[in-house]
């Protein structure tokens, strides 16, 4: 594997909250490689668009961070000034929501050409001409005619892939996408996966996916790590996620999600709710919830440990390897489709 | 008055159309749902399912059509306070956003009680003891039921409005994009409730979703909505394992789902767009 393009050790992040601090991220650690696609799951709560938001130091104010997170070797809690935004120009960000993102009384022109303009000092013409190209790049004909309309007068798609092409236009080498099709139509959502996959492999530009669905990481992401409560629950290569899980809340997760396939007499719904980090227990943050809990799990909270190739913060995960099954015995729902 | 025969329709709706401006919102749409039966309406973003759903519990008013419930018309706004409640009585709707539902002063508790109050002839005895009955059929115990709203997670405010359209004792219930906004795990829990409610109470369910895999746990049959109009029914399990439209068979393609490699359509998004723009 290629040096890490991004390491994330032991972050912690505390957020004030009517005059106290709480944690919002506990000791997460994760890393990309150049050109890799890592997928980051979670419930709300679990920490994950706060991880993306810690990476380029958009943290809300008053945050209080631990740990390191290196980028490209360089420690980003230390950068200021042009530094920082360099890195916001290597490190893009895609929200869920493009419309909260965008500034709706500016054309796409302006909102496509502002950067090129300011920061790289390209006349308008030719800032224009490749802003054109990029809307062709993910799929958007007549870019031209587009780039004087307002965002307004796209629909959500056409507006989601406007906001992929800013990212693209600073030429990034590793994008953030926080739930980037959440908002959008499933068959748009199709296409908007499918044109960042296509992207990312075409520009070796690498992904941090976050998203809820566990199924949708696995399509377009090597790696996905999940996380629960401020934490890690588990890193795993995304093709075993599903069959071969290493945490049982990963294993609760898939198999609380309905199948197209068939119908379940009962679904096997893990009884509670997520919890946030400042929530969790002492010991295991799933604790509470797992199935497979000892009196052990409710003392230590357990690390992130290597396992089968992957990584899982679960005190049984070896001697349950394999036997992450539902209540009634019967295997993890299994999604079969002809 | 006759009682509706129990295994009849107990919602038909006929060529019901709804325009906005120059936009047909919804082209003549038909639909039969049975007594204690489960009809899905699928649907994208500008399909028209909402739509319907507001037309039928009288929030917008059809252009054309009718709709009857439990055997009674409500195609024309109702005339009295009094036959706006014999309709609610009828007709049940929970919508998506379980933040934005319930009074934020008022404890679940006193929203179902309220609802009693109105549409059942209990006293306050009576009433406290089918406010504690409601709330075991959706999972809440007593605290939760005496919790301001704010404190209760989504899930449970969801369960809270399950709870308060079911104490009107509806023939149907819709559900419109009900369990849309619930994290994964709180949704499985909710999706159990509601196959617990219909079996136990024999209330027919509306369930309005764009989420084929949810579709298929909670109903037996569905519909299939485009551009206002539908364009495939039958069985949820014949439709789903073998779509017979070219846009069912997308909208079940672009599900994820192991194994799936997102695929720029063939279909292009460009009608749905113009579509759009021309407005």
């Amino acid at each position: 594997m290629n040096a890490s393009l991004l390491d994330v050790e032991g972050l912690t992040v505390f957020l004030p909250v009517e005059g106290e601090e709480r944690p919002v991220l506990r000791d997460v650690s994760l890393s990309i490689a150049a050109g890799e696609a890592v997928g980051l799951v979670g419930e709300s709560g679990s920490g994950k668009s706060m991880t993306a938001r810690a990476i380029v130091r958009l943290l809300p104010p008053g945050a209080r961070t631990e740990g390191v997170i290196r980028y490209r070797g360089e420690d980003v809690g230390s950068l200021r000034g042009a530094a920082l935004r360099a890195l916001r120009t290597d490190v893009a960000m895609v929200f869920q929501d493009p419309r909260a993102h965008v500034n709706p009384v500016r054309t796409v022109g302006d909102f496509l050409t502002e950067g090129l303009r300011t920061h790289r000092r390209l006349s308008r013409r030719a800032a224009e001409e490749r802003a054109v190209r990029v809307l062709d790049e993910v799929g958007i004909a007549a870019g031209a005619r587009r780039l004087r309309q307002y965002p307004h007068e796209l629909s959500g798609g056409l507006l989601q892939r406007v906001m992929i092409a800013a990212a693209l236009l600073a030429e990034p080498r590793l994008l953030l996408a926080d739930e980037p099709t959440t908002a959008l139509d499933v068959t748009t959502q199709a296409e908007v996966m499918a044109l960042l996959d296509e992207l990312r492999r075409e520009r070796e530009l690498a992904l941090l996916f976050i998203t809820h669905d566990l199924e949708l990481a696995a399509a377009v992401c090597d790696r996905t790590a999940v996380m629960y409560a401020g934490r890690v629950m588990e890193v795993r290569a995304s093709a075993l996620l599903h069959d071969d899980p290493l945490h049982p809340y990963t294993a609760a997760l898939a198999a609380a999600r309905p199948s197209l396939a068939r119908r379940a007499d009962r679904l096997p719904a893990t009884p509670g709710r997520p919890l946030s980090a400042f929530e969790a227990p002492p010991g295991c943050a799933f604790g509470p919830r797992c199935a497979h809990a000892r009196d052990a799990c409710h003392e230590r909270r357990p690390e992130l440990l290597p396992l089968a190739g992957g990584q899982a913060a679960c005190a049984r995960a070896e001697e349950l390897r394999g036997l992450l099954r539902d209540r009634n015995g019967k295997p993890v729902v299994s999604h079969d489709h002809a | 008055m006759t009682t509706p025969d129990p295994r009849g329709p107990v919602l038909e709706v006929e060529g019901l159309r709804k325009t906005f401006g120059d936009v047909v919102a919804v082209a003549g749409v038909d639909l039969t749902l049975h007594a204690g039966g489960a009809l899905a309406v699928v649907g994208e973003s500008g399909s028209g399912k909402t739509t319907v759903a507001r037309m039928i519990v009288g929030l917008e008013r059809p252009a054309a059509g009718r709709i009857t419930a439990c055997g009674r018309d409500r195609s024309r706004p109702a005339r009295s306070a009094r036959e706006r409640r014999r309709r609610g009585g009828e007709v049940q709707i929970v919508f998506q956003d379980p933040y934005s539902s319930l009074d934020p002063r008022q404890s679940p508790a006193s929203a179902v009680e309220e609802v009693l109050r109105l549409h059942t002839s209990l006293d306050a005895a009576g009433r406290r003891g089918r406010v504690a009955e409601l709330a075991g059929l959706v999972g809440l115990d007593e605290r939760q039921m005496a919790a301001a709203p704010s404190r209760l997670s989504g899930g449970q405010r969801q369960r809270v409005a399950i709870a308060r359209a079911l104490a009107a004792e509806p023939r149907v219930l819709i559900l419109d994009e009900s369990v849309a906004a619930l994290d994964v795990s709180i949704q499985a829990q909710v999706l159990n409730v509601l196959a617990d409610v219909r079996e136990r109470t024999g209330v027919a369910y509306l369930f309005i979703s764009h989420d084929l895999a949810v579709v298929r746990q909670v109903t037996d049959d569905v519909v299939v909505m485009r551009g206002g109009a539908i364009v495939e029914r039958g069985p949820t399990a014949r439709v789903l394992d073998a779509p017979a439209h070219p846009y069912t068979r997308l909208l079940r393609e672009s599900v994820p789902r192991p194994g799936w490699r997102p695929a720029r359509r063939a279909l292009r998004t460009g009608q749905d767009d113009e579509l759009k723009e021309s407005r």
